[in-house]
């Protein structure tokens, strides 16, 4: 890892922390009901809107009505979702007369963008319309977000509290989680974006004469639109020369902001943010960086604030640092080393001041090894899943990282609420085995770890890999499955592999290798979305609500210290462990055979 | 509570002397390794398997493996019928290996059942008529007592069943259950009206209302619970379970979805062969966490038989868990802290006697009295004084045994009667003789309590000539242990009848963190309750029936043998020994145990990584030879290098099996020393242990040409 790496990464974690900081002192303010500062004027209109909807908007919720309210909520944007893709030809908005998306491909759509995984089967500028763009998908990206920190509140609360069975309003949490922490942030950062370059306009597209000549193939068209297929089966190809090029437009600031601080990832553009209008700058990457992790890093704080022991969510919030900085060390390794084939075919891939050296392949000019494999990193640790270049070209070592982090379970940050839920359930994990080392039974916070938190914890760590390993499974056994893959050998299953990895863990992030936009890997992968996101969700739900009715125990020179380095060793321990035991045989046939066929030349 | 005969309660007190078998002593004694063996074939049935879902998943994969075998031997098998078999012997190994550990942890148990059991012989009881001593008596088989029946039981006889004395006062000797000779005080009404079947009476009579139908004495209730017929699975115990069992269907979907993974392979590389179903259970055994799955249920009935070498009996195992967590202990003053004895420290003389006169006569009374006290006053009269021993031969002596009536010894000596005891009884004693009590000795007897010491009078005839002051003495290496206490972050709690001046002097002196004084029952409710407010667990002793309340109340509550019914039923666990300090020991127990569980858990989940590099290169080298890299152990061939990782598997439930009875090491250090401490051992070690172990085993395989 090269000097500028080192460097970037560390103004990176910097600016990162400086930001969280004040931000979580904010949402826990928010959170906790309080209405600081300006918000004093928009409390009345909150209180309006509640009593419009029919919310008693101080009346907690236990449990399971929190759980009900949630996913009656999210089963209706499914609906909305769907909706708008399969009636937009008949909608405004609509300047290129995009038709109806196909039912598959909106159901898994819909699914995709309300569980905060935004895996996108569909390319953007050619399928949707402005109105999906904005009604369907972006307000998704708020609402997912805002679902995954109600949840986390939630369990946040169940520390915190005690004896109580209650644990908070589902209807306000998204609401003012929504209006008062990502609407402004988001509108914040939608100007940042736009200065530096990024499109907000509801025009056609756009013609623009090129200076080159440029010189492709195309398949022969019969009157219907069909291609013509020739005496050997494929398609009649015919030579074409163009020097037009249509530039997609649309409102694009607006999507981008909220999917980088919603961890969403959609991109409005099939190339993500890849494309020049959604990510035009270095200065645009980095802000998109920061913009991930924000949130997901306030929200240790948050924890730490709200249980009154900030240590709590520092140790956390280090615990997450170790495991990101190593993958960033290790990522940026990988790709800076290059590939030894391309060497020997002639290929630079020494660093230089003119170009960055390494693996250049599916990768941005204008970010380069460095930015790019941080994005990469950070896209993937967070649940986020936007892509500034196609991990499909990334070396065996850093196509395994991403894969990784995601198979951890999106615990290393992760998504907007869902990194840290998923993170506190191995906190419980990690404290019930190490607890019972000290001679106690376990308790995490004061709380006791017992017999129901045990079973519900073992229900979201089941989840994941059940839902990965099995459905890979069925995709290689199965010709629907095995038709996707665009490269065969074990590089065909790292790609089927990585699908249902970012699927399940709500990811969304795509090796880009497998043709996705079949019947069967829309259903299927829409299967690994909806229940990866809601059978995680339910069983914490549950948790925070046990955890609130417990007594807290007092804590003292006996019981285990959750804050020390120790137990962030023992934290980061226990996620590797968990997340190499469900994966290295999976691994072993993808990445790890192609790292090694790569070293001996294959 | 127990002042009033502290003398003989706190000889019991102080012993630690225990009959019963301690663990530790012949664990793998020959007696207990046959049975042990018997049973770990007879547990194979499905039904006990079914019990241990782990080991269950072992049991099955047996089964399946030795069905391939049969398969293999036909002439279809997936893979040669020797390393079939291997394998599935070797599975059934793991699975008998499991169910040892189980049948000699609970044969250890059941050799300690029986030697309560030889406690409890048949005898006959004098039935009464009716609750008085002259009521009819009916000579029955001590058997067909019921509960309400009522009978007499005099010097020499076997008390039949437990009871309640109703009328009279005896001596007892409950040395068949509490191991310790002295006997102790049995009379109607107040804290020591109870009464244990099995124990004997030494003088005296009692009229005892039996409190127990037949089969359900303490005694009865004890021996089941410790043959453990009526064991369940603690709470702690259900929730590792449960993490197990995920962990066990985690690595079942792992193993099972590999084999699509593997037939996809072959067919991309188009070369080796598809993983086989041994190679898969194989693979699956390994991987399950078989040690602490097979061990889990021994660590429990160890817990459980480690509290009965301690001489206590938990009534449930959850109570043996729960010591483990306790944050504060409520001690009692005398015979936790202070030494029951007390010794003598002064002789202060009733106006118009010398302090020598009143030693010389405190002396004399002394002689014959074996206790520690009477010694000390022996010793302290020679001290201050130089007052030898006389010999007593040459003289007219006749020595006044303490009795439970009169509450008084001492000695008639050449005509001159000399009695030592309590201040009412000395007084009633002067009083009965025509003497005056003088006012003045009254309030020096008031200043020694004031001090927290406790007077004695003596008494020549109808004169009273002092007090005695039989100081507390805290006992020795006590503020060491609390000091302990600290580090493990339990917080200690003094309880004393005491003023609150003397309470502060001793818990300064003791090195307690807190002190209740002037403690009544009340007192000790409302301490523990705020406590508990706090989200603190509390333990605590008691004896008495007024302790029932607290002792309910209290999260770890330990009454004394020698206590009441009550406070027993009120209590979840039972000290024979009656021993303030045991609870001390109670918490280690149940610490250690505790530790044992997620010490084994932690190894047993460390362990999969080395075997992952033993059988993942082994099961796919032939469709992936670079796989071979990962063989960084460089065992010898895949077969050898899967039947090593089975065999490690199998044989570290046996050599673990002394721990899991014993109990990891405990100290009391700080929760963060501890966890770094077993972090390394279990952890660290857990993970690498294997990769050497495996290797070695390999090493064998080969050179003994096996593979």
């Amino acid at each position: 890892m090269s000097t500028p790496a080192i460097l970037q990464l560390g103004l990176f974690l910097l600016v990162l922390l400086a930001l969280a900081w004040p931000l979580s002192s904010w949402i826990t303010r928010i959170m906790q009901g309080e209405n600081p500062g300006p918000l004093r004027l928009l409390a009345p209109l909150e209180k309006l809107l509640y009593r419009l909807a029919g919310i008693r908007q101080d009346e907690e919720m236990g449990w399971k009505s929190y759980a009900v309210s949630l996913l009656v909520f999210n089963l209706l944007g499914v609906l909305a979702v769907y909706g708008l893709q399969r009636l937009q030809g008949a909608l405004p908005f609509n300047p290129q007369a995009m038709a109806a998306v196909a039912p598959d491909s909106s159901f898994n759509t819909a699914i995709s963008f309300v569980t905060n995984t935004n895996w996108q089967g569909y390319g953007g500028e050619t399928t949707m319309s402005y109105l999906t763009q904005m009604l369907g998908l972006t307000v998704q990206n708020f609402l997912s977000a805002a679902t995954g920190a109600a949840v986390v509140i939630a369990l946040i609360r169940g520390f915190a509290r005690h004896s109580s069975a209650r644990i908070g309003n589902f209807w306000v949490d998204v609401t003012r989680f929504t209006a008062y922490i990502l609407l402004p942030l988001s509108l914040v950062f939608a100007l940042a974006l736009t200065q530096q370059g990024v499109i907000q306009n509801l025009l056609p597209y756009q013609t623009a004469h090129t200076v080159e000549v440029t010189h492709f193939q195309q398949p022969k068209l019969d009157a219907k639109g069909n291609p013509v297929n020739g005496k050997d089966g494929k398609p009649v190809m015919l030579d074409s020369q163009t020097q037009q090029q249509t530039l997609p437009m649309g409102p694009v600031a607006s999507q981008e902001a909220i999917k980088m601080l919603g961890t969403n990832g959609g991109g409005f553009f099939n190339a993500n943010s890849a494309h020049p209008f959604e990510n035009p700058t270095p200065l645009s990457n980095f802000l998109q960086d920061l913009a991930i992790f924000l949130i997901p890093a306030a929200l240790c704080f948050v924890f730490g604030r709200m249980v009154g022991d900030r240590r709590q969510g520092w140790a956390i919030l280090a615990a997450m640092l170790v495991m990101f900085a190593t993958a960033v060390v290790v990522e940026t390794s990988a790709e800076q080393a290059g590939v030894p084939q391309l060497s020997a075919m002639g290929v630079d891939q020494q660093a230089s001041s003119l170009q960055s050296g390494g693996n250049m392949e599916g990768k941005e000019s204008r970010f380069g090894i460095i930015d790019t494999a941080l994005f990469t990193v950070v896209t993937t640790s967070a649940s986020c899943g936007a892509v500034t270049a196609m991990h499909d070209s990334l070396t065996p070592i850093g196509g395994l990282v991403p894969t990784f982090l995601m198979q951890l379970g999106e615990v290393v940050f992760g998504g907007v609420g869902s990194g840290l839920y998923g993170m506190l359930v191995f906190a419980i994990l990690a404290v019930f085995i190490a607890g019972l080392m000290v001679g106690r039974t376990p308790e995490y916070l004061g709380k006791k770890i017992e017999t129901y938190e045990m079973k519900m914890t073992a229900i979201t760590i089941l989840v994941t890999p059940i839902l990965v390993l099995v459905l890979t499974a069925i995709a290689v056994s199965v010709d629907a499955g095995k038709a996707g893959i665009a490269n065969p050998g074990a590089h065909g299953f790292s790609e089927i592999l990585y699908a249902f990895t970012s699927a399940a863990n709500n990811n969304g992030s795509a090796f880009a290798g497998l043709s996705a936009n079949t019947p069967f890997y829309n259903i299927m992968t829409g299967i690994a979305m909806f229940f990866g996101r809601f059978l995680m969700i339910v069983p914490i739900l549950a948790i925070a609500g046990s955890l609130s009715a417990k007594k807290r125990l007092a804590v003292n020179s006996g019981t285990l210290p959750t804050h020390g380095p120790l137990f962030v060793v023992l934290l980061i321990g226990t996620v590797l462990l968990v997340g190499a035991l469900n994966y290295v045989p999976a691994l072993a046939l993808g990445p790890v055979v192609e790292q090694l066929q790569m070293v001996s030349g294959h | 509570m127990n002042d009033r005969n502290h003398s003989t309660v706190s000889a019991a007190a102080n012993s630690t002397a225990s009959q019963h078998s301690k663990p530790g002593k012949g664990m793998f004694d020959p007696a207990l390794i046959k049975p042990a063996i018997i049973d770990s074939f007879r547990k194979l049935s499905p039904r006990t398997q079914w019990r241990n879902p782990v080991m269950f998943v072992v049991y099955v994969g047996s089964i399946l493996t030795s069905a391939l075998w049969l398969q293999a031997l036909a002439g279809k098998g997936e893979a040669a019928p020797g390393f079939i078999l291997a394998i599935a012997l070797w599975l059934w190994f793991t699975v008998l290996f499991a169910n040892f550990a189980e049948a000699l942890a609970e044969g250890r148990s059941k050799a300690q059942a029986a030697s309560l059991r030889s406690a409890k012989k048949n005898v006959v009881a004098k039935k009464l008529s009716g609750p008085r001593r002259d009521a009819g008596v009916t000579i029955v088989d001590g058997h067909s007592l019921k509960k309400g029946d009522i009978v007499l039981v005099e010097a020499g006889d076997v008390i039949p069943v437990d009871g309640e004395v109703i009328d009279g006062v005896a001596s007892v000797d409950e040395s068949a259950i509490t191991g310790e000779s002295a006997p102790v005080i049995r009379e109607s009404g107040g804290d020591f009206s109870s009464v244990t079947g099995g124990t004997r009476v030494l003088s005296d009579w009692i009229v005892v209302k039996i409190t127990a139908n037949p089969g359900e004495t303490f005694l009865d209730r004890m021996i089941a619970m410790v043959e453990g017929a009526k064991r369940q699975k603690t709470p702690n115990e259900i929730a590792l379970t449960i993490l197990l069992v995920a962990l066990t269907i985690v690595f079942l979907i792992v193993t099972v979805t590999l084999l699509p993974y593997s037939l996809f392979s072959v067919d991309a590389a188009k070369a080796g062969s598809p993983i086989s179903i041994t190679t898969l259970v194989a693979l699956l055994v390994c991987l399950i966490p078989t040690t602490i799955g097979g061990l889990l249920s021994a660590i429990g009935v160890a817990g459980m038989s480690r509290m009965m070498g301690a001489n206590v009996i938990a009534t449930s195992g959850r109570a043996v868990e729960a010591a483990g967590d306790v944050d504060v202990l409520l001690l009692d003053k005398t015979g936790t802290i202070t030494l029951g004895n007390r010794q003598a420290s002064q002789f202060v003389p009733a106006p118009g006697i010398s302090e020598q006169q009143l030693a010389d006569a405190a002396q004399l009374a002394s002689l014959a009295d074996e206790t520690p006290e009477g010694r000390s006053i022996v010793v302290l009269a020679k001290q201050k004084f130089a007052l030898r021993e006389r010999e007593l031969a040459s003289h007219e002596a006749t020595f006044i045994p303490f009795t439970a009536q009169t509450r008084m010894s001492g000695i008639d000596y050449d005509g001159r009667q000399i009695r030592k005891g309590a201040i009412d009884a000395i007084r009633r004693h002067i009083a009965e003789q025509g003497g005056i009590f003088p006012d003045a000795l009254s309030k020096s007897a008031d200043e020694v309590a004031r001090r927290g010491s406790t007077p004695l009078l003596v008494a020549e005839g109808n004169r009273a000539l002092g007090v005695i002051e039989l100081k507390d003495i805290v006992k020795g290496g006590i503020k060491e242990r609390f000091a302990e206490l600290r580090q493990m972050g339990i917080k200690t709690i003094m309880i004393t009848g005491d003023n609150p001046l003397t309470a502060a002097a001793i818990a300064a002196e003791a090195g307690v963190d807190d002190f209740l004084a002037e403690a009544t029952p009340e007192a000790k409710l409302k301490l523990i309750r705020s406590h508990q407010a706090e989200g603190k667990l509390v333990a605590m002793t008691g004896d008495g029936t007024n302790d029932a309340p607290a002792l309910a109340q209290a999260d770890v509550a330990v009454a004394m043998n020698t206590g009441t019914q009550a406070a027993k039923e009120a209590g979840n666990m039972v000290d024979l020994d009656s021993n303030p300090t045991k609870l001390i020991e109670i918490v280690e127990i149940g610490k250690q145990m505790l530790m044992t569980r997620g010490s084994l858990t932690t190894f047993s989940i460390a362990n999969d990584v080395a075997k992952y590099f033993a059988i993942i290169p082994a099961a796919f080298a032939s469709t992936y030879p670079q796989l071979n890299a990962l063989n960084v152990m460089g065992l010898n061939s895949p077969a050898s290098a899967i039947m090593s990782a089975v065999v490690f598997n199998a044989l570290i439930i046996v050599v673990l099996i002394p721990l899991a009875l014993k109990g990891v090491k405990y100290h009391a250090r700080s929760a963060a020393e501890l966890l770094r401490g077993n972090l390394l051992i279990y952890g660290l070690g857990g993970l690498l242990l294997p990769f050497a172990g495996i290797k070695l085993i390999d090493m064998l395989l080969g050179s003994l040409g096996l593979v």
